[in-house]
């Protein structure tokens, strides 16, 4: 009988053997996931790929911007007037807190001198376009044009006019990637406007749904409280609304009540964002936080998965500090940022 | 000769950028989710006809942009077109003599392989999503398979 071979190239000039050739790859492959999940050696060389990648990723984003800037241009008059009186009321209305707004800053101000700690918190941001590229179906992660030719870094706040949105998780030179809050890998550590009381919110990978696993069921959280992010771990800035609790849920033999919010921001119809840069607070007296952080009970072992964000939070507090002057804070921000979106809790996955 | 296996070659190319590119186009919902892997198949086809100019490394190479383009894990989708692109490899002679049917079952399967090796190393690097979903893109794929087929054919004669 007679044995073909499988390999179909010219005999002459072949090359190595399509075995080999497949090792030596699937080595290569296997070797460059490793370095890029482990290390970030790689960072360079993702760099330069992704500076190849940018021209495509805008040429897709292209034709969807054209047609915004089409259908903007040739917008009836009717409904410009219409966006402007809505607009003009709205700014009215801002205004009108404003003014409340500069009293309740002098007052916060000074309260703030009485307890010793850092004055307020002083901000400033760029507005950012989301490129319309689809990243992966599954994850919640979009594509701004700003990048770090614009001084943006790893791990930085990202906002809207309705709450945070999420944390910057890669930046090339000219894009950055981000990762929304409701990304299931995203945890955000938040505190109820009404209660005080502090707990982490966790993406579902769902865009309406931040759960809330480490609550206790004694614990003062009720539906339609407005959850703030209170600052710690120094990604977010303190104080900005994060969601809305939808669902309290409580049994009585369970540690942990079962609470889901909905994010304030708007997720899914957004076009611009702002890259904030701002001054944490200084860590919080150690009695304050330990009293009001998730109380551990029998849980205390599935609850320690999760504070990662919050134990960098004395760290972080000083290298973002650094971030005011964003071009020589990129290397000292990246270190404690990296910690939240990486902290998954076991089994979380396997809930949806 | 040398000069047309230079415009194959370039012909190859040009078609994957177009699936790669066509990879992160936004869609709609669902279509979103059953995106069909339309530069896996380009690669898939492109071994079957010439073998001798697609290769293991243009595959290979192809995936690697891939996950650029989408920010994965470096050599997430390059470990899955070079699978495919093996198996391929050893049944070109096969392949070719199936009806078109035949093939597209026989790319289904290979399309499985590819997302069950994307799921693995998504569940080791990190969040893994179980939904049943996910595999959609599979169906797809096999489903888009005899357009893909009778587009090339009419591209490589054309270009012939």
């Amino acid at each position: 009988m007679v044995e073909l071979s499988h390999d179909s190239r010219p005999i002459i000039g072949r090359g190595p053997p399509l075995g080999a050739t497949f090792i030596a790859l699937a080595a290569l492959s296997i070797g460059l996931m490793v370095t890029d999940q482990r290390y970030d050696q790689l960072e360079r060389v993702r760099g330069w790929l992704n500076s190849a990648a940018y021209p495509v990723q805008v040429a897709i984003d292209l034709p969807f911007r054209a047609w915004d800037w089409l259908t903007g241009s040739f917008a009836d008059r009717d409904r410009l007037r219409q966006e402007n009186l809505e607009i003009t009321a709205r700014l009215r209305l801002a205004n009108l807190q404003l003014q409340r707004f500069a009293a309740v800053e002098e007052e916060n101000r000074r309260l703030r001198d009485m307890r010793e700690n850092v004055a307020g918190v002083a901000e400033r941001a760029i507005v950012a376009s989301i490129l319309n590229v689809d990243l992966d179906p599954f994850r919640h992660r979009v594509l701004l044009d700003k990048g770090a030719a614009d001084g943006v870094f790893k791990g930085q706040a990202v906002l809207d006019a309705d709450g945070i949105f999420g944390q910057v998780w890669r930046v090339n030179e000219h894009s950055s990637e981000v990762i929304m809050i409701t990304d299931a890998e995203h945890a955000i550590p938040v505190q109820s406007n009404r209660s005080g009381v502090r707990t982490i919110a966790v993406g579902t990978g769902d865009l309406n749904r931040l759960s809330l696993p480490f609550v206790t069921v004694e614990s003062d959280l009720k539906k339609d409280d407005l959850l703030l992010s209170t600052g710690m771990g120094g990604v977010f800035p303190p104080g900005y609304p994060v969601a809305q609790v939808t669902k309290v849920e409580r049994t009585a033999k369970a540690t942990f009540a079962i609470v889901e919010a909905r994010p304030t921001a708007a997720l899914d119809r957004n076009r611009e964002v702002l890259l904030v840069w701002f001054k944490a607070p200084a860590p919080e007296p150690a009695p304050a936080t330990t009293s009001a952080t998730v109380k551990p009970a029998e849980g205390a072992t599935k609850a320690a998965t999760k504070p990662a964000p919050a134990a960098g939070a004395a760290t972080a507090a000083t290298t973002a500090r650094a971030a005011q002057s964003p071009a020589a804070s990129t290397p000292a921000a990246t270190t404690p940022s990296s910690a939240p979106p990486t902290a998954t809790p076991p089994g979380e996955g396997a809930t949806r | 000769m040398s000069r047309g296996t230079f415009g194959r070659r370039i012909l190859y190319w040009i078609s994957v950028a177009a699936g790669l590119a066509l990879a992160i186009v936004p869609l709609p919902g669902w279509l979103d989710v059953a995106r069909p892997d339309l530069a896996l198949l380009a690669v898939i086809y492109w071994i079957l006809t010439s073998p001798r100019i697609a290769g293991l490394g243009y595959a290979w190479l192809a995936g690697l942009f891939l996950d650029v383009l989408r920010g994965m894990v470096l050599g997430q989708h390059a470990l899955g077109f070079l699978v495919v692109a093996f198996i391929t490899h050893r049944l070109q002679l096969r392949m070719r003599m199936f009806p078109i049917p035949h093939q597209a079952a026989t790319v289904m399967l290979m399309l499985a392989l590819y997302h069950f090796i994307l799921f693995w190393t998504d569940g080791l690097t990190g969040y893994g999503y179980t939904g049943w979903n996910r595999w959609l893109p599979v169906l797809s794929g096999a489903l888009l398979w005899p357009l893909i087929v009778a587009a090339g054919d009419t591209l490589t004669r054309r270009s012939r």
